[in-house]
């Protein structure tokens, strides 16, 4: 059974959403219990999965039981394997975290909303675990329809917002599918390893190098790089909390890992680094980003928006860390897609918690939060430390590594840029720590609601926090041993020292 | 000059494509109303695909049906030699069924979308809804 | 917002110009696209699937697992409709608008629980009403079973002709929203009712991806179509083209049903009182 985990992983959540959109017609109360045995099945078979690739080398499985190019077939490696466990333990806990806030926001909809939730989840490990570029695309457009469709259910602006974000999101597809028709129209062939065999004799061809450009410029649309990030504080503002908690952490992580993948497995690094000429703008472009990212956020009116604005900057470190050419810089950037998850998920379950309790999210609304509710706000304490990035909490570690490799590429913006968004962080998050602690707890609070009794959230919604939270700290302890086991075989040893 | 124009005639269909890619991309981000930029998206979408559609095209090459293979058990019937060379790519077909039915996947999220920020705005136009937000 | 729209199609345009120099002429048979995969394609797939329409073949069952995706994509593109636009039904006031067919007069009627209008004189309307031209509508009563039968065989002949499952469902789903356009949305619904469709779709879905996990069950990879050969009795090469067939049906259910979900959504905006 175990040789198959790839193939289950994909398939257990896509039938179980079709399950629970069945099972939404007739008797809605089991729609939930399904999607938690889905979902720990895939978060099972993930950590499964990550143990046997860490003894041998790589798994490839063979669907259709053809052989690549000829059928699809999935290359699961270290960095997949990590990507997937992320995504699989993200989607889990957000489940468990949030379904009382589903219950309220969509009483009779629960069905739908959970067939969208699994179909979500089952894009994005299909995306980490396909080794066919034509299938990432399939599965991109999977997990893009969902999540328009479920954040377009938020409130006020939510239907403008998707909008928009359908608009740059087909764009960035586009994109996407035309760098991989040129790169067919070179090569002949749709699978990654086999076009990274191909390409060593097509350095030279100018549609090779407009195929890379393409999809780089389509991939860095979908995951917020600056300046085409506009569409990403409309659309994970207004988006319902239990929706927010779930794509923040994990769309743009997983198009980094798309990048990723296509720098280093399909784009060999050999023609990534040297012929290509582009590593400078890039960081210099995340520079850009990662201070744009800590400036906006500043400015921003309440405490979800500064929140994805910080995404934005994050998103500019690890695009950065990705293009410094060194084996420093690309492990901070691994290490970085599992830490931000996580650290975005504890904050924005967070917030998650004040919405369900107080109905608001502007900044007033945290007045007082550490008396009412202490568990949250430690657990939002904890998130902020990590964004900040202080010891022991991987957040730390991860900017530790971005900026050796920095460092040693000489790249001495990229390390004032990451130091200078650290410092905007602290006043970010500090301003929030001082408004929930040293603020009364106003008379009027929430929006509108004149008499709301504020006590701490259900302990459905506090434990997969502080499970979050814990985890941030032991994610921190244990970095040597991920970076050793975990990572270091993924960094190809021809990005040099 | 007769070597630009050879160029030009001998890849028409690249041009073909590159025009109404950038018609599709020039509507998306320049017009105004909501619907508008559905259509572009459509345009834009088209385009790939009749690029995807016409790699697969070759000289004197039919379409992928192999005439004698009728029946149960039509692969026993063997030694008929079926040549690369006379079947037109069906690799780029395929993959184009697929992007067609997601681009009217996406088609159809778009106009529910739009008819959502219809009912809430009463308007279509992106700057008489923007003039109403601001307001606010 | 238009100079920023010219600056973005010129710089695209110069990147895509620039890539031109190096294409393949068009329809060149020694292009890499043609010598690469393909030819393995177009010489075996007879003899490993005995399918001989190669497009069918390579979409069913050499990418099986692409073509099973799609079909989530549009199964998750109906239920994205559904979930932004259904309203409940329980909170309207039941206005309806009736029609004396002799005298051609109008009524509206606030419908109470204890006077239902079931006259036999009176039509039933919408609020935007247009004639029902009676050619119309007999025309399209007659021409509906012939488009479904041809949509049927569009499906089950696709081993052997231009067709297969999403196109046999897309003419399907046309002949449901026909019957919705030519009569109205009522009718539409009398004959395959939310619900229907609704669970139609999944279950289309699940047929592909519940033959995949078959295979699997059966010891094989996931889709590989050589494992129903045990269960059909029949040579594992018959058996691809067999389970190429059942996963076409599947495909066809969750288009159609699909097709009709999204219209009858967008066209009543999600209200399934009265459509266009």
């Amino acid at each position: 059974m175990s040789q198959h985990f790839p193939a289950l992983l994909v398939t257990v959540p896509l039938l179980s959403a079709l399950l629970i959109s069945i099972v939404g017609w007739l008797y809605k109360r089991l729609c939930f219990p399904i999607a938690v045995a889905a979902l720990s099945v895939t978060a099972y078979s993930s950590v499964g999965l990550l143990l046997s690739v860490m003894h041998e080398k790589e798994i490839l499985y063979r669907l259709g039981g053809w052989e690549p190019p000829w059928g699809i077939a999935y290359r699961v490696d270290h960095l997949s394997a990590l990507v997937l466990v992320v995504v699989s333990v993200v989607g889990l806990l957000n489940l468990i975290a949030t379904q009382k806030s589903i219950q309220e926001e969509f009483p009779e909809k629960t069905g739908a909303f959970y067939t969208l939730y699994v179909l979500l989840i089952t894009g994005l490990l299909g995306i980490v675990v396909t080794g066919d570029v034509f299938n990432l695309y399939v599965l991109l457009e999977i997990t893009a329809l969902t999540g328009y469709g479920l954040i377009a259910m938020g409130e006020e602006h939510a239907p403008l917002a998707s909008l928009n974000y359908v608009y740059m999101g087909t764009i960035g597809a586009c994109f996407y599918l035309l760098g991989i028709g040129y790169l067919y129209i070179s090569t002949g062939s749709l699978n990654m390893a086999d076009i990274a065999s191909i390409l060593p004799g097509l350095y030279d061809s100018r549609v090779v190098l407009a195929a890379f450009i393409i999809c780089m410029v389509g991939v860095c649309l979908k995951m917020a790089f600056f300046p085409l990030h506009t569409w990403l504080p409309n659309a994970y503002t207004y988006a319902p909390s239990a929706v927010s908690s779930l794509v923040a952490p994990l769309m743009t992580k997983v198009m980094i890992y798309v990048m990723l993948r296509l720098m280093l497995t399909v784009f060999t690094p050999v023609f990534t680094f040297s012929r290509v000429g582009l590593s400078d703008s890039m960081v210099w472009l995340a520079v850009i980003a990662i201070a744009m990212g800590a400036v906006l956020a500043l400015a921003a009116r309440d405490m979800k928006r500064m929140l994805t604005y910080v995404i934005v900057a994050e998103v500019g470190y690890m695009v950065g860390g990705a293009w410094l050419g060194n084996r420093a810089g690309m492990t901070g950037a691994i290490l970085h897609i599992a830490n931000d998850a996580l650290m975005t998920l504890c904050v924005f379950l967070a917030v998650g918690n004040i919405v369900y309790k107080v109905k608001g999210y502007a900044f007033k609304d945290l007045q007082g939060m550490f008396r009412k509710m202490p568990y949250t706000m430690s657990g939002l304490v904890a998130g902020a430390l990590s964004m900040v990035g202080v010891p022991p909490t991987c957040g730390f570690f991860s900017k530790w590594y971005l900026i050796s490799g920095g460092v040693q590429a000489g790249q001495y913006g990229f390390v004032a840029a990451l130091i200078f968004s650290s410092l905007i962080n602290v006043i970010l998050f500090f301003r929030i720590i001082e408004i929930g602690y040293y603020e009364p707890f106003g008379a009027d609070h929430g929006q509108g609601s004149s008499r709301v009794r504020t006590a701490e959230a259900p302990l459905t919604m506090v434990i997969p926090l502080l499970i979050v939270a814990g985890g941030l700290v032991m994610m921190g302890v244990y970095t040597g041993d991920i970076v050793a086991h975990v990572i270091a075989p993924v960094v190809p040893p021809a990005l040099g020292n | 000059m007769s070597n630009l124009l050879s160029s030009i005639v001998d890849n028409y269909n690249y041009l073909i494509y590159i025009i109404l890619m950038m018609i599709g991309l020039y509507a998306m981000i320049a017009k105004k109303n909501l619907v508008k930029k559905i259509v572009g998206m459509n345009v834009l979408q088209t385009a790939i695909i009749l690029f995807y559609v016409s790699i697969g095209a070759k000289k004197g090459a039919t379409i992928p049906i192999i005439q004698h293979g009728h029946g149960e058990g039509a692969h026993e019937m063997g030694a008929s030699v079926i040549k690369a060379a006379e079947y037109i790519n069906p690799l780029p077909h395929v993959l184009m069924l697929t992007a067609i039915v997601v681009a009217v996947a996406t088609l159809g999220v778009a106009l529910a979308l739009a008819i959502k920020v219809y009912d809430r705005y009463q308007t279509l136009e992106e700057d008489e809804i923007l003039a109403q937000i601001r307001e606010k | 917002m238009r100079a920023l729209g010219i600056i973005v199609v010129i710089l695209t345009g110069a990147v895509l110009l620039y890539a031109l120099g190096d294409f393949p002429s068009w329809a060149d048979p020694t292009s890499p696209a043609h010598k690469h995969v393909s030819p393995a394609y177009i010489e075996k797939s007879l003899e490993q699937t005995s399918v001989p329409n190669i497009v069918t073949a390579v979409l069913a069952d050499y990418r099986g697992y692409d073509t099973m995706f799609e079909t989530t994509v549009i199964f998750g593109a109906g239920v994205v409709c559904f979930f932004l636009l259904r309203t409940p039904r329980k909170d309207r006031a039941r206005v309806r608008r009736y029609r004396h067919v002799l005298t051609g007069m109008t009524i509206r009627v606030k419908e109470t629980r204890k006077t239902p209008l079931v006259l036999e004189e009176f039509e039933r309307i919408d609020t935007l009403w247009a004639p029902h031209d009676l050619i119309i509508k007999t025309a399209c009563r007659i021409l509906i079973p012939f488009i479904q039968l041809f949509a049927l065989y569009v499906i089950a002949h696709g081993h052997h002709s231009p067709g297969g499952g999403f196109q046999g469902g897309v003419i399907l789903g046309a002949s449901l929203i026909l019957l919705a356009i030519s009569h109205d949305l009522r009718t539409a619904l009398g004959r395959m009712s939310e619900r229907l469709h609704a669970i139609l779709c999944p279950i289309g879905v699940f047929i592909y991806a519940g033959t995949g996990a078959l295979c699997l069950a059966l010891g094989f990879n996931f889709l590989d179509y050589g494992a129903l050969a045990r269960i059909l009795h029949v040579d594992p090469v018959t058996a691809r083209s067999h389970g190429i067939l059942i996963v076409e049906i599947g495909v066809g259910l969750a288009v159609m049903a699909t097709m009709v979900w999204i219209y009858s959504n967008i066209s009543s905006k999600g209200k399934y009182d009265e459509g266009l």
